[in-house]
């Protein structure tokens, strides 16, 4: 919302200057966007009158003027300007002399144009900055010729003369001040924040009383949709003269970013600037059967609006109507039907309040937000909208451009509500954490016009924000000053400060990657149905993807039910990018629509998942299968099985293990599947694990015990034996395991050996076995024959062959 | 007898002070204190004296024999610490060569941001809280005040599954889910990632992360807010950092303020970041609406609170001079390398 400084000194007194009174009003809650001072970037432009044009000695598109600029000073100046001839003199021009500044930041300087000396420049309107449309009369192209009247004004400063300066402050008005979106709102705030009394220039307006009429001039109103529209006034004005409006209306719209059309349409703007009311005003002949009604639009109902654009309604719009057809679509913008022609003769101010939501709803819909629309759309206030209408006729009259027919025809089914509020003085203090008194609050209060009475504060018709303590508490604390509030620390009982189990569990996932040298990511949960495709997601998991309504592209369209596309595409940017050995990790949800959840409102199952990512010289699948292991151990899961998994897709087939709990698979790892790497053009091999966090923290259990230091000493063996290839050493262990029962200690492989002298398919693994008694010295002989079972078994059941 | 053993005294310690190195002194150790040692020979010999001088001589003997051994042992020492200097002078090496370090990975410059939040909050008895990204629209909006006919809720800025089922477009949902289901005194931040229907560039994202607080107790007051908020951004942008309140509107607050800090990258001189103004706009925040606690089951006529919000992302580019907003989600090793 724009004001002139001007304006609102229409309302208040202002000592101060306008850059000052910008950061007060901010501090007070109407936020200044912008300052523009306007007049301060013409300097030494001042207003002269042409006395000679001759022609060029040497151009013929050049003339040479001699300018009387005042105070008996006469420049010779040298012009292009088409229409500036020879013989023709006596206008009054803007002159910019030597040193004179103009708005685009040049500086003119006394030179000479084709061997002869011209001391300044005259201006035209675009040199100027000037709006031609504020000047119809006069020539864009070329000198701004003025007015003759500026013949006193000889020598005078052009941005004086012509009353350039305008400081517009342009205000972030809230979404619960529309009473703001007028000069008067603001007029308000600025005289009670400077200290000042509010000047109330409308006080005629408000003491008026209109009466009430079923009819004027044969029009009447009816609202069938009264949750709709609160309120339908109409005022009628005969004898219309169209004309242009006076040079201060004009000034006023313009200042407030406006443009003047006509008095009558000026009128309407001035108004809703004015006082924050939207108003319409048209034909009463355009009226079929001279009756209006409010209604809900009807299924495909059709509407031309002002803009000559055929807008489509329906049942959840609300439009004015005569007998036959919409004539305004309600609140964003009148119809073409029933436009002001230049031969309108009577014409009705209509000053209406419909239910904000519909308006918005309806703006939105036709893809029109008009300064009405953004008006209504905030909540109205009914008997402003009275003022209103009555101030718009008033100015018919001081313009002259009618007669104002008696009366009012208003409908007002619903009245406004309005809001007394208990002041409890102590809780104002309680929530802001202050010690203001009684006393001064109701000083704050009544200065806003909300008015005290034994302990009730009523809200004024324009203040229809105002409902409960907590905003007069509000209303106190702007007037008080958000900068005098202390800064205290709260007194209350103690609270933990902890993180919970999940959120250590992830610090430590966190800690361990780091140290193991893996970067972090952040991923967007959304992608495409070509991302799941590309990264062969299994079917199962691509059914429970959750489609976004309104995504902002189809790369975009779906919440993802698995990770690992995100991090492939991570991956293969980086690929891209030339980047060596990349190690990444993500902490990230999952989003799937398990069972319908989201269709029957419900929340659907997000579970946090950390992916890993890698690729690089280093990197193989033993070494993330490690990194694996060392976040299950650091996350206290004590206890999972490996296994090796052949079925999942996004997988390389032979190189892809599923690490479970009990029937959950908690993570899975492996080479990523070649076709996929293809899909997204990667050509090194990549590691992908996908570690389900949501479940690892189920089965985490912190609960380590001391395990006595060994008093005796173990007896070391090792082993090696030659088995087929396809044997697992998984198989090995679990056998080996089985057989040593509680003297082995300590398992661990230290070799894998292929070559032909073992045999092709073959290979020889081998391992040491650390055994210990806790309680006595182990016998060779005792070993011996541990040793002796797994061999046996490990012949049996895997046809081992001790190598020797 | 008793001059032999002086004799002996004077040279042994000459000539072990003369040793010149182990091999010398190990065969004076044999010379004076071996089976056939000088030393030794002494006490052989001391059968021929009288009852009365032997313990005499005996003492003299022991006497000397200790100390020889305390000079032989010192000498050895000696030579050891010498033997020592030498090598470790050969096994000097290049300590400016570079390091077999293990190469340590990176976390993201927004965990970085929260985590730093979390520790502040934590020490003031906050907990974490967590909620869904995919949230019903009446813990989104209707709890917060937002009725279904508000701006906020247009399709231009909230991303919608159904009707009923959208992407959180703040993290405040968490709040109305922890008010309902905790008594007072609640204290809680939630950090988590929010959904709004922006284009990505350089300063908008459809995904970012935002951290929000909430207090409700007895008696929490805007001065409270003010100190918690002005204790946090000291901690987090300076100990020099001031914080000013401006008021402003939300509809789950009432009153309303946005909090403006001294700009942490000029001191409030006006630079580049703070647009010359000297301050940087860092959140919004409030006390809790009286209708936010009723629809979330908390009387507003005996409990109070406080709540404000922020987006991560702008203080991470802020504090590490990100200029582009992308950069954060591209995930590039090189910059991701670099925190």
């Amino acid at each position: 919302m724009k004001a002139s400084r001007e304006w609102l000194e229409e309302y208040s007194d202002i000592d101060v200057d306008t850059i000052k009174l910008g950061d007060i009003l901010t501090m007070t809650g109407s936020k200044v966007e912008t300052i523009e001072q306007k007049g301060n970037n013409i300097k030494n432009v001042v207003i002269g009158k042409i006395l000679e044009v001759t022609k060029h000695p040497d151009a013929d598109k050049l003339v040479v003027t001699k300018i009387d600029v005042g105070n008996g000073e006469i420049l010779q100046i040298v012009t292009a300007a088409p229409n500036i001839k020879v013989g023709e003199t006596g206008q009054f021009v803007p002159v910019a002399k030597d040193g004179a500044e103009l708005p685009d930041g040049v500086t003119i300087h006394t030179g000479k144009l084709r061997g002869v000396k011209s001391e300044g420049m005259m201006c035209g309107m675009e040199e100027l900055e000037i709006d031609p449309a504020n000047y119809p009369d006069k020539v864009v192209d070329g000198i701004f010729i003025l007015d003759d009247k500026y013949e006193n004004d000889l020598g005078k400063d052009f941005v004086e003369a012509l009353e350039l300066k305008e400081d517009i402050i342009d205000f972030e008005i809230t979404p619960n001040r529309p009473d703001c979106l007028s000069i008067e709102g603001l007029g308000r705030e600025t005289a009670v924040s400077l200290g000042k009394p509010f000047k109330n220039p409308r006080k005629n307006i408000d003491e008026l009383n209109i009466e009430d009429k079923k009819e004027i001039e044969g029009l009447k109103v009816d609202i069938t949709a009264p949750d709709l529209c609160y309120r339908y006034i109409a005022r009628v004005v005969k004898n219309v003269k169209i004309g242009p409006s006076p040079k201060w209306m004009v000034r006023r719209l313009n200042a407030c970013g406006v443009r003047s059309i006509n008095n009558i349409v000026d009128i309407t703007n001035y108004v809703m600037l004015e006082m924050g009311q939207p108003m319409h005003a048209f034909d009463i002949n355009s009226i079929e059967g001279k009756h209006i009604t409010v209604r809900r639009a009807k299924h495909n109902e059709k509407i031309t609006t002002l803009d000559e654009q055929e807008r489509i309604l329906d049942e959840n719009d609300l439009v004015i109507a005569d007998d036959k057809k919409a004539v305004a679509i309600a609140g964003v913008m009148g119809g073409l039907n029933s436009e002001i022609e230049e031969d309108t003769k009577t014409v009705v101010f209509e000053s209406a309040v419909f239910y904000g939501g519909a308006v918005r709803k309806t703006a939105k819909k036709v893809g029109l937000r008009t300064e009405a629309s953004s008006r209504f759309e905030k909540g109205l206030s009914p008997e402003n909208a009275l003022r209103a209408v009555n101030r718009a006729v008033e100015l018919v009259e001081i313009l002259q451009a009618g007669e104002v027919v008696d009366g009012k025809v208003d409908v007002y089914p619903t009245k406004q509500k309005v809001h007394q509020i208990k002041l409890d003085s102590d809780r104002i203090n309680q929530l802001l954490g202050t010690h203001i008194s009684k006393e001064d609050m109701i000083d704050i209060l009544n200065k806003l016009d909300i008015h005290v009475e034994k302990d009730t504060a009523t809200a004024p018709y324009f203040r229809m924000d105002i409902e409960q303590l907590a905003d007069l508490a509000e209303e106190v604390l702007r007037f008080y000053g958000y900068d005098k509030l202390e800064a205290t620390l709260i007194q209350s009982d103690t609270t933990l400060g902890i993180r919970n189990k999940e959120q250590k569990i992830e610090k430590k996932i966190q800690e361990v990657l780091v140290n193991s040298g893996l970067s972090e990511i952040y991923t967007y949960g959304f992608l495409s149905e070509k991302d799941l495709e590309k990264s062969k997601i299994s079917d199962d998991l691509k059914k429970t993807a959750i489609t976004i309504q309104n995504p902002l592209s189809d790369e975009y369209k779906l919440m993802r039910p698995s990770t690992i596309p995100s991090m492939l595409q991570i991956l293969a940017n980086n690929v891209n990018k030339k980047n060596q050995n990349v190690k990444l990790f993500d902490i990230s949800r999952n989003y799937k629509n398990m069972n319908g959840e989201v269709e029957k409102g419900e929340v659907p199952l997000q579970e946090n998942i950390l992916t890993i990512g890698m690729y690089g010289e280093d990197v193989d699948f033993y070494m993330l299968k490690g990194i694996v292991e060392n976040i299950l151990e650091a996350t206290y899961i004590n206890h999972y099985d490996v296994e090796r998994e052949t079925n999942n897709q996004s997988y390389h087939p032979g190189r892809c293990a599923n690490m479970t709990v009990g029937k959950d698979v908690i993570a899975t790892l492996g080479e990523v599947h070649p076709i996929v790497l293809n899909n997204y053009d990667i050509e090194k091999r990549v590691y992908l694990a996908e570690i389900n966090i949501t479940k690892l923290e189920k089965y985490s259990r912190n609960n380590k015990k001391y395990i006595e230091v060994p008093k005796f000493p173990a007896v070391e063996r090792d082993i090696a034996i030659i088995v087929d290839e396809t044997v697992e050493v998984g198989q090995i262990e679990k056998i080996i395991l089985k057989k040593a029962k509680k003297l082995l200690e300590g398992l661990k492989l230290f070799d894998i050996y292929r070559n032909e002298k073992i045999g092709e398919n073959k290979k020889s693994v081998a391992y040491a076995l650390t055994f210990r008694d806790k309680n006595k010295t182990l016998s060779d002989e005792e070993v011996n024959v541990t040793m002796n079972h797994i061999i046996s078994e490990l012949e049996k059941a895997l046809g081992a062959e001790l190598r020797t | 007898m008793k001059e032999q053993i002086a004799n002996i005294k004077e040279k042994s310690i000459k000539e072990i002070s003369n040793a010149k190195d182990m091999k010398e002194l190990n065969e004076l150790r044999v010379k004076y204190l071996g089976k056939k040692g000088e030393l030794t020979l002494i006490l052989r010999g001391m059968g021929g004296l009288s009852p009365e001088e032997r313990p005499v001589i005996g003492s003299l003997v022991n006497e000397l024999r200790e100390k020889i051994e305390t000079l032989i042992l010192k000498k050895e020492t000696e030579f050891k610490n010498q033997e020592l200097l030498k090598r470790l002078e050969t096994e000097t090496i290049d300590v400016t060569e570079p390091s077999k370090k293990v190469v340590l990975g990176s976390l993201h410059p927004i965990t970085k941001i929260i985590e730093e939040v979390e520790e502040i909050f934590l020490g003031m008895g906050y907990e974490i809280a967590d909620g869904p990204e995919v949230e019903k629209a009446t813990y989104n909006f209707d709890k917060l005040n937002t009725p279904p006919d508000h701006p906020a809720r247009d399709v231009q800025d909230t991303f919608y599954i159904t009707d009923d089922i959208l992407l959180r477009s703040q993290t405040s949902p968490v709040q109305a889910r922890v008010m309902e289901n905790q008594k007072p005194p609640i204290k809680i931040i939630c950090p988590g990632a929010v959904y709004r229907s922006d284009s990505v560039d350089a300063t908008h994202s459809p995904v970012f992360h935002q951290v929000e607080g909430l207090v409700v107790d007895k008696n929490i007051s805007m001065a409270d807010l003010k100190g918690t908020l002005e204790m946090f951004a000291k901690k987090c942008l300076g100990e020099n950092t001031k914080i000013r309140f401006r008021p402003h509107h939300f509809p789950f607050t009432e009153p309303s303020a946005e909090a403006d800090v001294s700009c942490f990258v000029c001191g409030g001189k006006g630079c580049r970041v703070c647009k010359g103004e000297g301050w940087i706009e860092l959140l919004g925040c409030g006390e809790v609406h009286p209708n936010v606690l009723r629809n979330c089951g908390i009387d507003p006529d005996v409990y109070s609170g406080f709540a404000f919000g922020f987006g991560v992302e702008r203080i991470a580019m802020a504090k590490y001079g990100i200029e582009d907003m992308r950069l954060l989600f591209e995930n590039d090793i090189r910059f991701l390398k670099q925190f």
